[in-house]
């Protein structure tokens, strides 16, 4: 894919909760091959939702999502855009559910019909990449905070995803740790979305910033 | 997951003290579920549509969950016209139908209806909540008023649980198909849902301990009963008194 293609295309959208909030209307936005975009705003302003639509988990009421040159409507279609794009949750805690860390970073691979050997591989060559060797038969709930963001940084990573949508990646995280993340991002990723509070992160990691207000998106 | 979704409403049966319903539903359920033959189930049946219609409840809603009902009921009409002692009434290959059999599955499904209407007019539009706290005035047992009022409160929060999960295995492509690896996926997600909801009612119960609990709650508020509650109260009696003598 060239660079500056597309990847993101959403036209005129409309979402509210179902118990009525109104969250976007007529919401623009794009983002293409090789954009390190921050989106900054207020707490419940839709920035996850946001990511979530972008994901096919919450479904528009009105305008059209197009990922990679594609107009997404059914789950059949967002399946595409999951193997392809990578969410990292606020909380790692809804990210993580096998038993331990080499069985969750291998759920992603085997989803998308790799061997349990290339999978293995996957997990391997994935700890190493983030530091996280010795890690694989540790019981993914019993981990620190800080190592499970690692490994939910992991199982995305292990999908080898074009574009990532990290939602508040480094909150909750000590300096090292948050280093580590950002590190690995801006070492490996090309194409991404950081949600965050922390302003002081976003010169450093991103080239746009959009700032989410009353359904709007703003470039500050 | 939305469980109240009749509690909220203007209509008379809305307004009423939860005591009284649970006074005089009761009785009334009780009434109903020991009855035989037609015809007391059958008026049982329309005052309990009465009861719906004053609860002025959301047809559709309503619906759907007589629907989940008498799926239950459709079970027992494949059994009990045929295992029923009686007279034949018509036969498929070797299994006989009897007519008493046939009037019973009659009686059973009037009866069921009967039941889940009234509940849902009378009790279903109140919060469960008030409920709850009806229950204890009414002397219930705390610790089964308890039990009652943190299921409906925490299942909502295992659904969310759950959803969360569920997305989480959504974005890394899982479809379920026949075969191991979706096996043990689900068998972790349940794992994991037993866990952390043995964790997370740990945490509540200690953040309840650092407000002081002791094993009770205390009742803040204190129900009235108005002229609305004598009323219904003394209609709904007078209601099973006719349908028991009946």
């Amino acid at each position: 894919m060239d660079h500056g293609e597309d990847l993101i295309e959403i036209d005129n959208l409309g979402f509210s909760y179902p118990h009525g909030k109104r969250v976007f209307s007529g919401l623009n936005f794009s983002l293409k091959k090789g954009d390190r975009v921050g989106l900054v705003g207020p707490n419940g302003a839709g920035k996850t939702t946001l990511f979530h639509l972008i994901m096919g988990l919450l479904r528009p009421e009105s305008g059209e999502i197009r990922v990679f040159g594609r107009a997404r409507k059914t789950e059949e279609d967002f399946r595409e855009v999951r193997q392809r794009i990578g969410l990292l949750f606020q909380d790692s805690d809804d990210q993580l559910f096998s038993p331990t860390v080499e069985e969750d970073i291998a759920f992603g691979p085997l989803n998308l019909g790799r061997s349990h050997e290339e999978a293995a591989a996957i997990v391997r060559e994935t700890c190493r990449a983030l530091g996280l060797e010795g890690f694989e038969h540790r019981v993914t709930y019993r981990l620190s905070g800080g190592e499970k963001r690692l490994v939910a940084l992991a199982t995305i990573v292990a999908m080898k995803p074009e574009c990532f949508l990290l939602d508040e990646p480094t909150a909750g995280l000590d300096a090292a740790t948050r280093e580590r993340v950002v590190g690995y991002l801006k070492e490996h990723a090309d194409t991404y979305m950081i949600i965050t509070h922390a302003h002081e992160l976003l010169p450093d990691t991103t080239d746009r910033i959009y700032r989410l207000e009353d359904g709007r998106l703003t470039p500050l | 997951m939305h469980l109240e979704e009749f509690a909220e409403g203007g209509s008379f049966l809305h307004g009423l003290d939860p005591r009284v319903k649970f006074l005089t539903v009761v009785p009334y359920v009780l009434v109903i579920a020991v009855m035989q033959g037609l015809k007391g189930p059958a008026a049982a049946l329309s005052a309990s549509a009465v009861l719906v219609v004053l609860a002025r409840l959301d047809r559709r809603k309503l619906l759907s969950r007589l629907v989940a009902v008498n799926a239950f009921v459709t079970l027992l009409w494949i059994f009990i016209p045929f295992s029923y002692p009686g007279g034949a009434a018509f036969q498929i290959g070797p299994l006989t139908a009897t007519r008493e059999g046939i009037l019973y599955a009659v009686s059973i499904t009037l009866k069921t209806n009967a039941i889940v209407l009234a509940t849902i007019a009378v009790l279903g539009t109140s919060e469960v909540f008030s409920l709850a706290h009806a229950l204890i005035h009414l002397k219930m047992p705390d610790k089964l008023v308890h039990l009652f009022f943190f299921f409906y409160r925490y299942i909502t929060v295992l659904h969310e649980e759950y959803g969360r999960l569920r997305n989480a295995m959504l974005i890394r492509c899982f479809r379920p198909g026949t075969n191991m690896h979706t096996y043990r996926t689900y068998a972790y997600l349940v794992g994991m849902l037993i866990v952390r909801s043995y964790d997370r009612s740990q945490r509540i119960y200690q953040a309840m301990l650092c407000r002081g609990f002791s094993g009770r709650f205390p009742v803040v508020s204190h129900f009235r009963l108005g002229k609305g509650d004598v009323a219904f109260g003394l209609s709904m009696a007078a209601l099973t008194a006719v349908l028991a003598i009946v």
